[in-house]
């Protein structure tokens, strides 16, 4: 990857949840460090997400979700961008997610989780350290 | 109808005094101020509030040379409602403590509400999970993982029966916090009434029914906005007529605060919206003066305490001021802005969550100062979980040592005639009304939601406010300041991953023992009203009392009214 390319971020929210400011403040924030950022808009399906990163050839997935159903939808979001064959893709998640609910989503291939209170300025450092490294 | 200025109390009394105390300002400034400036600087360049209004160092008369007492403030009880919309307010009686509450299934909630009502809230407010809200049953694909998290599951008419088991509907008044499908959970609560031998005119509530922020803010939707509003009226046609002590509609400023709104654009986009209704009430023949004693409001109460204060009487006003000005209701109650109020929830932190206690304290006073008629303290652990019972108690002890210890209730809006809140209730109606101006040229909220007007001001608004934090011109106690290491948190709320399978079991047993072909008929009929303009009450009544589901109703609306796609923003 060239450093003149720019990283492409997918940032979706699945499944019935319709709080989307934080995942319009982290999109801004990502297009302002230079990055190329689709927002899905609200009610993805995990199916949708996954067709969604591979037709934008995305490098990272930001999944945002508060409503609880992170267990649930985070991991089929995983599983299906790795079916289509995209096993470098990025795939991190924001929102409200209990700690005790995180070593499971990273046993489900889910590389970072990021709380409540986190700056945007991490986001945009973790996503520069770790495109790429899988 | 000429307007009398009075000269008492804040206006200065002539062209000399206001000269006068110009100069003594002037000199002030350039004196005594300079003097400590140079010693120690102000802690900020310039001081604004989350609206961006300028914050005086200190406000005096000159702030509010043309307030006028009677003109502008009045009386509480009269027009324009500036100081509040009783005339006795809180020396009668205290607001409705009415916490919102629901999780898992109706009977788990059925249990926190009875909790709550015995540790002495004076209203019921249901929380509904998301496939409720979006009108999906529990067993369809779609609500996978969501049952039962956000708020209680309701699949049909035997749910509510559970959830109000054991509680009185002619003795509790109940808020429904339900959109799209407001009519369907409205026509079940109905029905529980009709079961429990209480008629639906003598029912006490609001539905919440408020489509035009889903779209902008909240993403509750289902249909697109020209069927929404039908819905919509239809409910304030039916319960002119059958159920008069519901509030029919709370027109909410909350979640547009929340999404990231100032002050003034939650004022602004709330009674922009609150134009749209009652336009399309109007349009659908419906007299306003029938309908708007019934509209109510829904705000936030934020961090700026000053502000929100004034907030809260701006929009009393401006409210006021539209109703007689613009559509010419002649009832007083017509031109009452009554509402209820949510301490912010976005304001509260996972970092170091008992802070959170004293946030919502300060925002409660800030709610009863500006003279809510309800409201909702947030639990401290808000940001991380639903409420425990512990969690929710202590919300709900912050409301009733306001109420009876602080003495606030006991004269009515006592921040009145201070300048800087009068300098502040000027301001925030001065630019909602600029904002509503700008919303009718762009052809009204729906208009201005369609063209992702009202959207964009949101954002920009959350995104400032996030940089204010990051570069730490704004302070988050235990956020971005005052941080320390923290264990995870312990014994939040769960809710039992089980709940929906448990609600698909409970939806076969209902399809099983129900009349079905009833079900079948009343939902024909349901298609058949859709598809014309025949109020959808009635229909939607009769398919509930049949045991029709939520899911299978709103399957028929779907498919008559096809649902809203959001433009890609």
């Amino acid at each position: 990857m060239s450093s003149e390319q720019k990283i492409r971020v997918l940032i979706a929210k699945p499944g019935l949840d319709g709080h989307d400011r934080g995942a319009k403040v982290v999109a801004r924030a990502l297009r302002d460090a230079g990055m190329e950022v689709i927002y899905t808009g609200l009610r993805q399906t995990p199916e949708q997400i996954a067709e969604a990163a591979l037709q934008e050839d995305v490098q990272v997935v930001g999944l945002s979700i508060l409503s609880g159903a992170h267990n649930h939808l985070f991991p089929r979001v995983v599983k299906l961008l790795r079916e289509k064959g995209m096993n470098d893709v990025l795939v991190i998640g924001g929102g409200v997610i209990p700690q005790d609910d995180i070593p499971g989503l990273k046993e489900a291939g889910v590389a970072e989780i990021f709380t409540p209170g986190t700056p945007t300025a991490e986001i945009v450092k973790y996503i520069r350290e770790h495109v790429g490294n899988r | 109808m000429p307007e009398t200025r009075s000269k008492g109390g804040l206006a200065l009394s002539d062209h000399e005094e206001r000269a006068r105390l110009e100069s003594e300002v002037r000199k002030w400034e350039g004196g005594p101020v300079a003097k400590t400036l140079t010693r120690n600087p102000e802690r900020k360049e310039s001081f604004v509030t989350t609206s961006g209004i300028e914050i005086p160092r200190v406000a005096t008369p000159l702030d509010v040379q043309d307030l006028d007492y009677l003109n502008d403030l009045g009386l509480p009880g009269e027009y324009p409602f500036t100081r509040g919309v009783q005339p006795t307010m809180y020396r009668g009686r205290f607001w409705t403590m009415r916490q919102y509450a629901g999780f898992a299934t109706a009977e788990e909630s059925n249990r926190r509400y009875k909790y709550l009502l015995e540790q002495g809230q004076t209203g019921l407010s249901v929380a509904f999970d998301l496939p409720t809200q979006i009108g999906y049953d529990s067993d369809h694909p779609l609500a996978e993982g969501e049952v039962g998290k956000v708020g209680v599951a309701i699949d049909s008419l035997r749910d509510m029966e559970i959830l109000f088991d054991g509680i009185p509907l002619d003795k509790v008044s109940t808020s429904m916090t339900i959109n799209a499908p407001a009519a369907v959970l409205l026509a079940m609560y109905i029905a529980v009434g009709e079961k429990q031998g209480v008629p639906s005119e003598k029912l006490n509530g609001t539905i919440q029914n408020d489509v035009l922020k889903e779209y902008a803010a909240r993403g509750t939707y289902i249909f697109p906005p020209k069927p929404s509003m039908r819905l919509i009226t239809d409910i304030f046609e039916y319960c002119a007529k059958h159920v008069p002590e519901f509030n029919t509609i709370s027109i909410s400023g909350y979640h547009i605060r929340e999404a990231g709104a100032t002050a003034v654009q939650e004022v602004a986009f709330t009674l922009a919206d609150g134009i749209a209704y009652v336009e399309a009430a109007i349009k659908a023949g419906l007299d306003v003066d029938s309908f708007a004693p019934r509209l109510s409001f829904f705000f936030n109460s934020h961090l700026d305490f000053l502000e929100e204060i004034a907030k809260f009487r701006a929009a009393r006003r401006l409210w006021a001021k539209i109703m007689k000005e613009r559509f010419h209701a002649q009832n007083p109650r017509s031109l009452m802005l009554r509402f209820h109020t949510q301490t912010a929830g976005v304001t509260l932190t996972a970092q170091q969550p008992f802070n959170n206690i004293i946030r919502v304290a300060m925002q409660t006073m800030a709610a009863v100062l500006g003279g809510t008629q309800s409201l909702h303290t947030n639990s401290y652990d808000e940001a991380l979980a639903l409420p425990t019972e512990e969690s929710v108690r202590i919300a709900l002890r912050t409301q009733q040592i306001v109420a009876y210890e602080s003495g606030i209730g006991d004269t009515v809006d006592p921040l009145a005639g201070s300048y800087y809140i009068e300098y502040l209730t000027n301001e925030i109606e001065r630019r909602a009304l600029e904002y509503i101006n700008k919303i009718d040229d762009l052809g009204g909220a729906v208009a201005a939601i369609e063209k992702g007007y009202i959207q964009n001001e949101i954002q920009e608004s959350a995104y400032r406010y996030q940089k204010e934090i990051e570069s730490g011109q704004r302070v988050v106690v235990g956020v971005n300041r005052f941080q320390m290491e923290e264990d995870p948190p312990k014994n939040l709320l769960r809710v039992d991953p089980e709940v929906g399978v448990r609600q698909a079991e409970k939806l076969k047993k209902l399809r099983a023992e129900r009349d079905n072909d009833r079900v079948r008929e009343t939902l024909r009929a349901l298609k058949q009203a859709a598809q014309g303009d025949a109020n959808l009450m009635p229909v939607i009544l009769d398919a509930v009392r049949v045991y029709a589901t939520l899911g299978e109703i709103c399957g028929v609306l779907r498919e008559v009214f096809g649902e809203y796609e959001a433009a890609a923003l």
